[in-house]
Parts: C-alpha cells; structure tokens; sequence
C-alpha cells in the first residue's frame, strides 16, 4: 500500500510547496490589502516567461535566475503601483476588478509577445537530473523544493516577526488607518509586500517549470488559483497558514489523480472510475466545505465586523 | 410599478422600437455572412448574461463569480433536450445514442435550462450566500469549475455527453422562416434572439424596479442596515441570486445556439471574467450599460479590431506590431484605462431614460 | 465621456473600412483555418506552412477561362472550440471560396456549421475524426480516420510491441484525443488486451501522476493521442521518472518539436501519420528550400527544415482546393462545393478520391520512431488495414 501511495504523495509535496511559494503572495498582500491579488499567478507566469527569454540570450544560467527574480520582484511592485494605487480609496470590488484586468492584460501581452505558442524552459543543471527515492524516480526538484520552501518561509516568518518592516507589515494588517496614524509610511509597506510576493512567486516558478518544462500564457491561471484556495484554506492572512494549505492541497489533487488504482488496490473499486479529472475539482471542494464551515481558515484569525 | 409616461420614457420606448426595427431591416437587406450579425447576436446573448450578473454585483453587491457555471448548466440542458432524436446517434457516438431519448420544443428547453441553473443556484446558496464579499466570490468560481468538471465525466457520458462536444441541436439560423425549396424567406435570426434577450432583460428590470429591488439595493448599500429595516437578509439574496442565475441559464441556452456546438471544457473563469469586465465598462448599476458594453465589447473583439491581428499595408509600408495576438493587447489597454480612470463605466449608475431628462444629451451616444 | 466612447466608435468603423478596401482584380480567396496560437498552435502553423508554401509554388488559378490570383485568408482558432466559432465567422464574411483546414478535429466540428450555413465547402487536412465529415455534406478531408488510425495503432501495440495492458491519455474535451484513444481501446480490447483509460484537463502540465498510474498498472504502452504541446511534457517527464513502456501516439505527435522533446533522453516514442520525409525527394527538397529561405518560416517550423507530415497535408489541400475551383469553374462557393466530390489528384502523400461521406479513400498509414540520438523520426513500417 505504502509502496502505491508513495509516489503520489511525493508529486504531491513536490508541487505543494510550489504552491507553497505563490500562496504566501496572495496572503500577504490580503493580509494588508484585503485584496485578491487575482494577477499574482500570472506574475508567475510571466517570470517563468521572462527566464525563457533571457536563457535564449544567451547569458549565463545563474545570471538568468538572479535577474529573472529581481525583474519579477519589480513586476510585482509596478503593477501594485500602476493598478492597485490609484484605487485605494475606492471601493474593495473595483481593485478586484482592476486586478482581473492586470491578468487578462498580462496573459494578453505574453500571448502576443510569444505567438501564444508553448515555450520550453531552460534546463537547469542539477536540480533537472533524476534520482530514485524508495519506489518513485523523479527530478531533484521534487526533493529540493519543499525544502527550499521551508527555508523561505523561516526566512520570512523572521522577518515578519523580528524586524522593522515586519512590525509595520503586521500594524498595517492590523488597522489600516491607525498604523497610517501612527507614521508608518503604508506605501512603503504595501510594495514591499508586493516585492517579496512576486519574488518567491519567481523562485517557485523557477521550480515548478523546471519540474513541468513548458510556459504558455496561460500557465499561471490554474496555479494560481490553486494557490489562492491554498492561502483560504489555511487562513488567510496568515504565512504558515498558507504554507500548509498548499501543501495538503497540492498531495490532495495528486491522490486524487491515482485514486483509481489506490481504491482498486486496497479492493474497494473493482474496475476504474475516471476519478483522476476530478483533481481540480476537489481542490474546490474542499475550499467550499472549509469556507463554509470555518471561514477564517485552518489558522485564520477571526475578524469582526464593525458597523 | 406605474408606468409614468413622460417624455423619457416615451423617447425610450421610441428608441428601443426603431433598433428592432432597424435590425429587422438590415436583416432582409445586408448579407446574411456580414459581421454585423454575428455581433448582435452575440451581442444580445452577452448582453442578457451582463444584466444577469449586474443584477448580483450591481444591484445587491453579491460578488459572484460563478456565472460560467449557470452558463454552462443552461447550454447543457438546453442543447441536451432539443438534439433531434435521429441525430442523436452521431452526437452521442461513443454512447449508444445516449439515454434521452425525446426532444422539447426550444422555448420549453430555454426555459428549463433557466430553471435547472436557478435550482443549482439555489442548492449552492443555501451554503455561501452567508459568505462575505471575496469569500462568496471566490466559493461561486470554485463552484463553477466543479460543475464544469462534474459535466465532463464520462460515466455521466450517456446524459452529458462525457467531455465532448454537444451538436447538431437547433440554432439562431433555424429561426429563419423558410419555403418549401428551403429557401429563406424572411431572415428573423438575429431579430429573435433580440428579442428574447429584450424579454428577459424587461423582466430583469420589472425585478429591479418592484419593492424587491429596492430591498436589494438597501442590501447593497447597508446590510446591517437593511436588516434593521426588517429585510430578510437570506432570502432576498437567495432569490436575486437564483434569478440572476435562471437569466444566466438562458444566455447560456443562446450562447448554444449562436456557437452551435457545446462544450464544458469552453465554460471558463476567463469567460465569468469577461462578463464581469463588461459589467464594470457598462457601469456597475446600470442595466443600460450593460446592454451598451456588451455590444460595444462584442463589436469591439470580434469585428472593430480584428485588423489589429493581420499584418496592414500603408502605401507600401508596413505598419510595425501588428500581427496575431495585438488585438487583444490593445482591448486589455482600453480596459484598463476604463478601469483605472472611469470607474463609473459608460453609464454609471444611469438608465437610457435618464438621459433625456435633464438637458438633451446627443442622441448619438444612446445607441 | 460617452462622446469620447462615441469618437472612438467611429474612428474604428472608419478603420475598419479603409482595412477592409479592396482592389479590383481577379482574385479568388481561400480560408486558412488554423490554430495559430494555443496547444495546437505549433501544429497549426506547421500545416499552414504547406499551404504557403503550396500558395508560392503557384500563386495563380485558371477558372472559367480566367487567371485569378489566388489570396489565403488566415483565421487563427486558437486551438479552442470557443474561438473557432468567430475565427469561422470572420471567414465566412470575408467572402471566402473554400476553406482548407483545421489541425485538430475539434476545432473543426465548431466551425462547421457556420460554413454549411453560408454554403461554403471545407477541406480538412489532418482532422481525423469521423464526426467532421458525417452527417453533412459540406466538410471533405483528405486524410485518413481515426477508426483506422486507432486499429493500426492497437495492432502495432498488441502485436509489435507485444503489450497486453496498455494506458491510455486524452485531453478532456479533446474531440480528437477522446475520439482516438476510444477507438484504440475498442481495437485493442477486440485483440484481447486490457485498457485503462484516463483524462486529464485542459492546461494540466503535471503528468507526473498519471505516469505513475501507468506504473502502477504495469502498462506495457502509454498511449497518449494529445495535442504537441502537452505530448512534448509528457516525453520529458516520463524520462525524467524513468519508465520503461513506449509511448504511443496518434498523428498529432509527428513533429520536430516532439522529437526534440525525446532526443537525448531513452524514451521510445512511435506514432502514426501520414507522410514519411523522403517519399518524394522533389518535394522535400523544393520545400527545405523554400523554409530556409526566410527565418519566420523557420520559426513557425519549430526550429529546422524537417519536414512534418502536416505540411505536406496542407500543401495537399491547397492543390485539392485549386482543382475544384477549376472544375467549378467559378469562384462561388456553391459551385465549388458541387465540384469537390468528384475531385480527384495525385498528391505527395498519394492519391487523393473523397468517397459519398467526403473523406479521403486511404488504406494506408506510416509508423515512425524517435532515433534518441539525433532527434529525428525513423520510418519503422507502412500499415495498411483491409
């Protein structure tokens, strides 16, 4: 049984922690802005775009990745200025809409930029190779990205809770207007949030297309997503929240697509069922069912309504 | 409601007669392959679809994002219960023909599909229409990517279909009145599916204007508020989200019947996306202009800047960036710019009528 | 504001009109309905190149006695059948004679009423699903089905390959995939062996997991009938987990770009199509020459000179479409709809008849093979079924 679920359960934490990496994009920036960041996950296609295109100029890989994240990171700050700014006074519903249109804008540019032709992603030395762990063989990516993860978010989660930015990041998320009161320079403190967002947003695209190879414009769509439901469920606003909610997420939707053999194995289904498309489908399931019977989330803060 | 008739209501009621009447006109005169058809069509079912959903965000600031799912529910039963049976075996190859077996006339279809939609709309509010703004938005998107996936399972392939394309079922050309050699006399297909989205959306507004959609709109201004005044919170939000989902499954019946075949896989959130865009161009609010954006946003795409997408020669020179693809750049730009910089939309929060009455406003602009 | 909408209005239908001003000369247009952007799109711009290349060779028609100037029209469907419909459209009204295409049969199937209302004839090159032509009298093809396909692909698998579970993958809402992978399993089934079919949705890039279930199932095959850009991610991660069966795959696999995909790694991968470089030296040559020949040409070739079936399909069509307009002898659609089903004409891919349902009479396909190491398609064996 084990030896069935294994594989599985590898892709799943494989592909969770990079969830894990756009989720805490969409938490933050919640967290502060009480926004659904509906462009982040095409912030992430495009850096896997962008990365596509400096590979094929020919510089040096390393290179590549350190000015791929940086210009994601200033993607990220330029559409938070240009989209989101002029809004801020305006009602929640307008930024939102705003944001749906930095996603068809940004899944437009790309599609015009590239032909709206697939684009194979560079083959990063190492992290590309395969290696065989129990009785899965899969890429050393698979293994290398929920730790990296995990380091991230430490990384992050000290920075939040022990520095300067940190403590203004969590007044602002607080009381909007109070901390606005109290000198704390929001601006600053909203692009720094959209900074780091879109730039672990570019890590986990590094990862995630090493893994599955090819860019289209519409590559960040269903991650994206999927990311959201991920920050939901494990609260939003939260940073571990999201973490853990990618990664269920992402294991979920994988044992979903090998139901059919896990059920047939352990005796329970006599003949497949076609259960594997429902993979996407639960992962929205499973956002109804949490949000409507604990809608802060698995680490979500309960808010109250003010009149 | 009284209807009050002054003079914007007459002026009103003048102009909505001359468009039909145009479009009847144009229909026997102009080619029927002509873009202009293909746009009003779609126009018409778009702009159904538009009010549907500005009915929730607009009216009772419901933020829904699931209208491709009610969608894809109405063009489902629609097309499922009028494929003549004898072509059923093509349509349904992989499944013997299917297990339906009989076929309704459309109108009962359309409004089945209306009702089907409405019933899953009322099933899925029950849980989250408690829900707060971005929750209850983000829960009706998830729900229309369950109802797409529900749809594309191939052991619910003998109703459905499994994932793949339903056809063959009548469409907006068969409202055509043809003679006996089959050829067509009168062209009524672009004026019918006018007309039926006018009916809806009449009654959309009927909605609108009765005590109800006052109570909405207190809904949408104030909740707290509007419960103080002893308005049922639930079930005024259960039922304009049930309406508003039974207009969405018959704008998808006519989304069927203008693309002529049916698939799940089509019935996207980039599709709920754009409805929504439109709503916003149009002016959260206003059932005219939605109606306006709608047209506008269809002629925009499919016609108007079509050119964007092919190579075009000035005196020789070729003009630099356009090729495929610069259409839709150049649309997300102006929406964008809409957007940010006209937040209230074409119309705002204003009706047709309401622009005769202060001053005289160029009668251009109302088309 | 609303004046500012206003302006803006006419200052597109002003445009649109200049755009749209054309000269009078004898001109006959030929839709090109392809994919040019989306899953397909690499497929689609590989088949649009014959007909370019096609429309090169000869630019011109005689019909009625008359030399018109041949124009193609192109009309990108994005691969999607919720685009197909306007891409039809925007055809339709621009006064085309015929219609040559799509790669992709699903496509294909969205588009087809809209050309049966405005009576207009299609000629389809690679849509290999029997559901484009039945039933109406309008859509012709020139290649073969995907019963046949299908059979030729379970003996190959039951009997070449001595597999006797074998995994089947398709695209749902696929036309083409689901239509192919369920005559497979019929086929393979009637020999005796076992499927086990899944299907993954639109836009998926992990198959990771569906790679494991065929392990898990101790496939012997992993058939995968999809559109280029989801087999090319299939290819890379199968190597990348190692497995051991073949992959399988149907017409829409014969590309460089797939190729490039398995070269270098140990996956075998064989597939079915239509045309094997080679059979016609003239061809090959002529148009080798004519996709070096400018870099945009190449591009949309994926890369380098090698030959897709799909080109010579379209190339194909093209030739198919000039000989009705001749035997029509006019340039009305009608006319040429009558005249199509009598057609007939040597091709490169061969003989080219449509019998009474409007597909081509074809008894034979191609098995090809990835050479790992230099990345290019090696002739395996021509099939034929009775």
């Amino acid at each position: 049984m084990w030896n069935t679920i294994f594989p599985y359960l590898l892709s799943g934490i494989s592909v969770g922690g990079q969830y894990a990496l756009i989720a805490i994009g969409y938490t933050m920036v919640y967290g502060i802005l009480r926004l659904i960041n509906f462009a982040h996950g095409d912030v992430f296609m495009v850096a896997g775009i962008v990365m596509v295109y400096m590979a094929a100029s020919g510089l040096p890989l390393w290179l590549c990745i350190v000015l791929d994240l940086a210009a994601t990171a200033i993607i990220g700050f330029a559409i938070e200025r240009i989209a989101y700014k002029p809004l801020r006074t305006a009602p929640r519903m307008s930024i939102m809409i705003s944001a749906i249109g930095v996603s068809y804008t940004l899944q437009n540019l790309v599609l015009y930029i590239t032909g709206g032709l697939n684009q194979i992603y560079p083959k990063i030395p190492w992290i590309s190779d395969s290696i065989t762990i129990g009785s899965a063989t899969t890429k050393v990516v698979t293994v290398v990205t929920p730790i990296l993860t995990i380091l991230l978010v430490f990384a992050l989660v000290m920075l939040i809770n022990h520095t300067k930015v940190g403590m203004a990041m969590r007044a602002v998320s607080k009381d909007f207007e109070t901390s606005q009161l109290m000198g704390i320079n929001i601006n600053g403190v909203i692009s720094t949030t959209f900074v780091i967002g879109s730039f672990l947003a570019g890590v986990g695209s590094t990862l995630y297309f090493t893994n599955y190879t090819t860019v289209i414009q519409t590559s960040g769509a269903m991650p994206g997503l999927k990311a959201f439901v991920a920050a939901v469920f494990g609260g939003i606003g939260s940073v571990p929240g999201a973490v853990v909610g990618a990664f269920i997420i992402g294991i979920a939707e994988n044992i979903i697509k090998g139901l059919d053999i896990i059920l047939f194995k352990a005796g329970l289904i006599s003949k497949p069922m076609g259960l594997a498309i429902f993979s996407d489908a639960f992962t929205f399931a499973l956002l109804i069912i949490i949000l409507v019977v604990k809608p802060t989330g698995l680490f979500g803060e309960k808010s109250i309504d003010k009149v | 409601m009284k209807k009050k008739l002054d003079f914007p209501h007459i002026m009103t009621v003048v102009i909505i007669i001359a468009i039909y009447a145009a479009v009847f006109v144009a229909e026997q005169t102009i080619a029927p392959t002509s873009m202009l058809f293909t746009v009003l069509k779609k126009g018409a079912t778009y702009a159904l679809v538009a009010v549907s959903m500005n009915l929730l965000n607009g009216f009772t600031g419901i933020f829904s994002l699931g209208q491709a799912g009610f969608m894809l529910i109405g063009a489902y039963i629609f097309s499922i219960f009028t494929i003549p049976v004898e072509q059923r075996g093509i349509v349904y190859q992989y499944y013997n023909g299917g297990i339906i077996q009989f076929t309704l006339p459309v109108v009962i279809a359309m409004i089945l599909a209306g009702l089907v939609a409405a019933l899953f709309a009322f099933l899925i509010g029950l849980p989250v229409l408690r829900l707060k703004s971005d929750y209850l938005a983000i829960a009706t998107l998830g729900f229309a990517e369950i109802v797409r996936t529900i749809f594309q399972w191939d052991k619910l392939g003998p109703i459905t279909n499994g994932s793949n394309m339903l056809r063959l079922f009548p469409t907006f050309n068969d409202f055509n009145i043809r003679n006996a050699e089959g050829n067509v006399v009168v062209y009524l297909s672009t004026l019918v599916p006018m007309i039926i989205a006018g009916i809806c959306i009449g009654i959309i507004l009927l909605l609108i204007n009765s005590t109800y959609g006052r109570a909405l709109r207190a809904i949408k201004d104030d909740e707290i508020a509007a419960e103080a005044m002893g308005i049922h919170l639930a079930s005024h939000k259960q039922i304009a989200f049930c309406v508003s989902s039974f207009f969405a499954g018959v704008g998808g019946a006519m989304l069927a019947m203008y693309q002529t075949t049916v698939q799940a896989k089509s019935f996207t959130t980039a599709m709920t996306y754009e409805i929504l865009l439109i709503v916003v161009i149009g002016g959260l609010g206003s059932v005219t202009g939605s109606v306006l954006a709608s047209f506008l946003f269809v002629a925009c795409s499919e016609w108007w800047l079509r050119f964007l997408d092919q190579k075009q020669y000035i005196s020789g020179h070729e003009i630099p960036l356009l090729r495929n693809g610069f259409r839709l750049v150049v649309f997300s730009f102006i929406i964008m710019i809409v957007v940010l910089f006209f937040r209230q939309g074409i119309m705002g929060t204003k009706e047709l009528p309401d622009l005769f009455r202060k001053k005289k406003t160029a009668e251009g602009g109302a088309k | 504001m609303k004046k500012t909408f206003a302006i803006i209005a006419v200052v597109l239908c002003f445009c649109m009109l200049v755009s749209t001003a054309a000269f009078a000369e004898n001109v006959v247009k030929i839709g090109v309905f392809e994919p040019a952007s989306g899953d397909s799109g690499a497929g689609g711009k590989q088949e649009m190149l014959g007909m370019q290349y096609a429309n090169f060779e000869t630019p011109t028609v005689e019909i009625g006695g008359e030399t018109y100037k041949v124009e193609l029209v192109y009309a990108d469907n994005g691969s999607s059948t919720d685009k197909a419909p306007s891409a039809a459209q925007q055809l339709v009204s621009s006064g085309v004679s015929v219609v040559l295409g799509s790669y992709g049969s699903g496509v294909s199937i969205a588009g087809s009423q809209y050309f049966a209302d405005a009576n207009i004839p299609a000629i389809g090159a690679s849509c290999t699903n029997p559901q484009v032509t039945a039933g109406n009298d309008h859509y012709f093809r020139i290649c073969f089905l995907d019963p046949f396909q299908g059979t030729v692909l379970a003996n190959y698998a039951f009997k070449e390959l001595g597999a006797r579970t074998a995994y089947s993958l398709a695209e749902l809402g696929n036309d083409y995939d689901q239509g192919l992978a369920t005559y497979f399993k019929q086929a393979f089934e009637a020999l005796g062996g076992t499927v086990i079919a899944d299907s993954f949705p639109t836009g998926t890039s992990d198959f990771t997991s569906y790679l494991t279930n065929a392990q898990m199932y101790s496939a012997e095959v992993f058939f995968c009938p999809v559109s280029i850009a989801y087999s090319t991610q299939i290819v890379q991660q199968a190597s990348s987990q190692g497995v051991t069966f073949p992959i399988l795959g149907g017409d829409t696999l014969d590309s460089n770009v797939v190729a490039n995909a398995a070269k270098g790694t140990d996956v075998n991968v064989t597939i079915t199509t239509f045309y094997q470089e080679g059979a016609n030296p003239e061809f090959d040559n002529g148009f080798k020459a004519w996709l070096n020949s400018n870099s945009e040409y190449l591009t949309n070739n994926g890369g380098n000179d090698m030959i897709a079936a799909v080109s010579v399909m379209g190339y194909d069509t093209y030739y198919t479409a000039l000989e009705a307009l001749k035997a029509a002898g006019s340039v009305d659609s009608a006319a040429v709809k009558a005249a199509l089903p009598g057609v007939t004409l040597t091709g490169v891919s061969g003989s080219i008849a449509f019998d009474e349902v409007g597909d081509a009479i074809r008894t034979s396909a191609f098995v090809k093979q990835v050479d790992n190491a230099s990345g290019d398609w090696n002739f395996v064996t021509e099939q034929t079924v009775d």
